[in-house]
């Protein structure tokens, strides 16, 4: 379970506050599957940052499984990331030397999880993602936009994490293949898993149960 | 993160851009492979003197006219004030007690020629008692050295080294043959066993006639070049030294603080030599080291490019967990992997350098153990030193401004 309350976050570009998020508040249940909408500028990609763990607000609480990050340090965030947040970008997503096996298994490199079991919860992933498993040993610089994406949602997977935070995943994609993401994704929220999806575009944000539309760093129902 | 998962990562970077990192490697190997050749070359020179020194006779102190300091050659002589030593005087030393070995030599050069073959040499021509060979460590390889019937005889015999025998009577045996030296002839009875340069003169290219021979008859007075004294014990050569400094200045009345003649001791010269190679060395392997600091500078720029160009790999690596402490393991792992494997190259080429030289004659080298961890030790240490920076830069990107980096 998450819970935001009340949260704020203050940029300050040369001596000028500038507000990116005002008074935030919210809850997610496990298993929930919700996309953050609004145009750019809005404050989507500052309130995922936070969902994510990689900035902590400057105002506000914010409760992940029942403990307080909204005040921890460096350290303590990239642990959290590694142990409960499963992140899938726009671009950028994968290594682009390492084979796909590789990408996937990064998570567990840094969570120090053994060679065997490392892998089996690797392959498991791709295959949940549904990644053709004739790939598996193929550098991520040879896979198309589709694939990359599969795999990067299998990485997200890896750790069995609370949270799946998936910042515009179908925006570099073709509309087509962008629809065989989300139906993966909507696939992994009937198997149980909570789901946060930011987007500008309504049709991709239609496929979540809930949407929270933000507008000029506020939330408007 | 275990070291395992380091090692592969960092693999991965560097054989990523493999031109880049053999290059940057190439300072390092450089750097390496001089400080081993160098040192070893340096180490291979300083035992050659020693060698050689100690196979002039490691006991021997030598009287010479004139002043003379090691290092520095002689201060004060000229022809006339070198003319300070008498037989009389290598005949008084005799009163010291712990000399074993009392050798007056007079040496000239002369031109020489040998009637039988028509070659001639330009060679030291030295006038010596039969306590030469012992003092100065000389081995007859064949026939007979200087012997006492010829000196109380005036015999017109000589001993020649192997350079001068080879000189004057190529392939032939030289025993029995005769020589002529300014116009007198003298007669081989001796050769000597090859011994090498030393110093001050080579024994190799020289021939020896009996002292009294060549003072009365070939240089025509009666002082002395050099007297060679061999002290019993090591240990008492500087007593021995002091006494016979003393000694001499009564006999030469002037002063021990500003003597007409120099004692010198093997010891002395050979510390001297030392020290002039060991500088040498020192100043060799520093040169050798500014390449390595060289190469060191040289990693740091390909780290602190490596860290800008993987900007967004180290926000991406931060959002799935990474800490701080991985991120600037995995880039200063980068950097050691980098300097050390090129030590081991360095080593490898140094060793190679080093063994062509002993190969090709020049000077006998060896690489030390010693050097060979020093090496390691120090490509190490300036993996860490250099990437240690870049590492620390790399781990301090916030991840948000590294995952939007274009």
């Amino acid at each position: 379970m998450l819970e935001v309350r009340n949260i704020a976050k203050t940029y300050k570009t040369g001596g000028v506050e500038v507000p990116a998020l005002r008074d935030i508040s919210f809850t997610l249940h496990d298993g929930e599957f919700v996309a953050v909408m609004g145009p750019s500028g809005s404050g989507k990609s500052t309130l995922m940052h936070i969902l994510g763990c990689l900035d902590t607000p400057t105002s506000g609480s914010y409760t992940l499984d029942g403990e307080d990050v909204a005040t921890l340090d460096d350290d303590a965030l990239a642990r959290i990331r590694k142990e409960k947040i499963g992140f899938v970008f726009q671009q950028f997503n994968l290594l682009p030397r390492a084979t796909v096996l590789r990408n996937v298994m990064l998570p567990l490199v840094y969570a120090s999880v053994g060679h065997e079991e490392r892998t089996a919860k690797a392959e498991a992933a791709l295959v949940a993602a549904g990644f053709d498993r004739s790939h598996f040993h193929h550098r991520s610089n040879e896979l198309s936009g589709g694939q990359i994406q599969r795999v990067a949602i299998a990485r997200a997977l890896v750790n069995n994490p609370s949270l799946i935070l998936a910042d515009e995943p179908t925006g570099n994609l073709d509309t087509k293949t962008g629809e065989v993401v989300l139906a993966t994704f909507e696939r992994l929220n009937r198997e149980g898993r909570t789901i946060v999806l930011i987007t500008h575009e309504h049709d991709v944000a239609a496929c979540a149960r809930r949407v929270i539309h933000l507008k000029d760093g506020a939330m408007c129902i | 993160m275990t070291s395992q998962d380091l090692f592969q990562e960092a693999y991965a970077a560097l054989s990523a851009n493999k031109v880049r990192t053999g290059l940057t490697m190439l300072g390092i190997i450089i750097g390496i492979a001089s400080v081993i050749a160098m040192v070893s070359i340096g180490d291979g020179a300083k035992r050659s003197i020693e060698g050689t020194i100690q196979g002039l006779g490691s006991n021997l102190l030598t009287i010479l006219p004139g002043v003379v300091q090691p290092g520095r050659g002689i201060v004060s002589s000229g022809r006339g004030s070198a003319q300070t030593l008498k037989n009389s005087d290598a005949e008084a030393l005799q009163a010291i007690s712990g000399i074993a070995v009392i050798s007056p030599e007079l040496t000239r050069r002369f031109q020489i020629t040998a009637p039988s073959t028509g070659f001639n040499t330009n060679a030291n021509v030295i006038g010596a008692a039969p306590e030469y060979a012992a003092a100065r460590n000389l081995v007859v390889k064949e026939g007979l050295f200087i012997s006492d019937a010829n000196l109380r005889g005036l015999g017109r015999a000589a001993v020649i080294g192997p350079t001068a025998a080879a000189d004057l009577f190529g392939e032939e045996d030289p025993i029995g043959q005769s020589i002529r030296i300014s116009r007198m002839n003298f007669t081989v009875i001796g050769t000597l066993a090859e011994k090498g340069s030393g110093g001050f003169f080579n024994p190799d290219d020289a021939v020896f006639v009996p002292l009294t021979s060549m003072q009365k008859f070939l240089a025509g007075d009666d002082y002395l070049t050099t007297i060679g004294v061999s002290v019993t014990d090591k240990d008492d050569m500087p007593a021995v030294q002091a006494e016979i400094t003393s000694l001499l200045a009564e006999r030469h009345r002037v002063t021990t603080e500003s003597p007409d003649f120099s004692v010198i001791s093997q010891a002395e010269i050979l510390g001297t030599l030392t020290a002039v190679t060991t500088t040498f060395t020192i100043f060799l392997a520093s040169i050798a080291g500014i390449s390595l600091l060289v190469g060191g500078i040289g990693i740091m720029n390909m780290m602190l490019t490596t860290v800008t160009e993987r900007t967004r790999e180290i926000g991406l690596r931060k959002a799935i967990g990474a800490t701080r402490r991985d991120i600037n393991l995995q880039f200063l792992a980068e950097a050691v992997m980098l300097t050390f494997s090129g030590g081991l190259i360095g080593v490898l080429l140094g060793w190679l350098v080093s063994f062509s030289v002993t190969k090709l004659g020049i000077v006998q080298t060896s690489v030390s153990l010693s050097s060979v961890l020093l090496a390691f030790g120090v490509s190490g240490a300036i993996g860490i030193i250099f990437g240690y920076y870049p590492a620390r830069r790399a781990s301090q990107l916030n991840p948000i401004e590294a995952l939007r980096y274009e």
